[in-house]
């Protein structure tokens, strides 16, 4: 499995889900995928992923938020980790793909390829709510069956990506439309 | 009410529903405020940059954020500052208190303190400074310029704000 097909399983099942999704390919093959008004696409702030998520969490409590970070950039903020699992909102699932490796920018190594494991800072950081998915199949299952909840999806994939182009839209574009499916929805 | 309990109803009144924050003994007073009177979301952050992307995402979400921090966060807050908060246009109201000013003790804060002007300046971030308890008022300057263009600002807190009560 590689990032591309995780990206293709969880779109599978988007809903009604505000979507975050991480800086580089990662947003190009969300796009690619499944374009739609109620994803966000980082375009710079590597890092940033699971804050923006968690903002909009405590900002929206009714609407459900999803972040698809990677393991690069969360390496980038893991205080994050604590921030999010003390706030511990009722709505907020962070899926980091994990693949061990700096995707956009010609697949180096990251840490996660050899010592460090996200599952276990995940739960020094307080969450409560870990699942590791490993099979490409069992993604569709255990996001659908999350409840409420703030939970810490780790999926395991290998290292690259889709050759995909870039998004067209602007970033004020994105922001706008992001900001008036919140009205809508 | 002393400077603290007039910066509080500053921004309470001015409409920010969430602080994000980094703590500073001089702000100890406004965050204890915050704290108890539970009328404003805190959410203390790790990192100055993190507050930058909760602030954003909570500005999307339809809060009005301010980030409350020493002005050496700022050199921690600088890429998301640009490819975050410009990029999309989201406005956050930074304040912060300045250290590394004349009588500063502390060596450490001195090089930054001596320079955030000019890097407020670079950034491209218009900054009100506060001396006195006088000067307070010009936080409503600030929260109304930052609602009018819709950008960031920054506020200063001078030391001698709060050393007239001492």
């Amino acid at each position: 499995m590689k990032r591309f097909d995780a990206i293709k399983k969880i779109v599978e099942i988007l809903d009604e889900e505000f979507v975050v999704c991480n800086i580089g390919i990662p947003s190009k093959e969300l796009f690619h995928l499944k374009d739609r008004p109620q994803n966000f696409y980082m375009m710079g702030s590597m890092g940033l992923a699971s804050s923006i998520a968690l903002g909009l969490a405590i900002s929206q409590p009714e609407k459900k938020i999803w972040c698809i970070e990677g393991d690069g950039s969360l390496l980038m903020n893991l205080g994050s980790l604590s921030t999010i699992a003390n706030v511990n909102p009722s709505n907020l699932t962070l899926i980091v793909i994990d693949n061990g490796s700096y995707g956009s920018t010609g697949d180096q190594c990251t840490y996660t390829s050899n010592k460090t494991n996200l599952e276990v800072i995940a739960e020094g950081a307080g969450f409560k709510s870990i699942v590791k998915i490993t099979k490409v199949e069992e993604i569709k299952y255990i996001l659908r069956d999350l409840g409420k909840g703030c939970h810490f999806v780790l999926i395991k994939t290998n290292p690259g990506s889709a050759l995909v182009s870039n998004i067209p839209l602007k970033p004020i574009e994105i922001k706008n439309r992001f900001m008036q499916s919140f009205t809508e929805n | 009410m002393n400077v603290d309990q007039k910066l509080y109803e500053i921004i309470k009144d001015f409409g920010i529903d969430l602080v994000l924050s980094v703590p500073c003994i001089f702000l100890k007073g406004i965050l204890d405020l915050i704290n108890e009177r539970k009328e404003i979301l805190h959410i203390p952050v790790t990192r100055e940059e993190e507050g930058v992307g909760i602030a954003a995402g909570a500005y999307l979400g339809g809060k009005r954020p301010a980030i409350l921090m020493q002005n050496s966060g700022l050199g921690n807050s600088i890429n998301a500052i640009k490819s975050l908060l410009e990029l999309y246009d989201i406005p956050v109201i930074f304040i912060m208190s300045h250290r590394g000013g004349k009588d500063e003790k502390i060596l450490a804060q001195i090089p930054m303190g001596k320079i955030i002007n000019k890097l407020l300046e670079v950034i491209g971030i218009k900054t009100w400074s506060i001396k006195s308890s006088k000067e307070i008022i010009k936080l409503n300057e600030a929260i109304i310029y930052s609602q009018e263009c819709n950008c960031s600002v920054g506020v200063l807190l001078q030391k001698s704000l709060w050393s007239e009560e001492i």
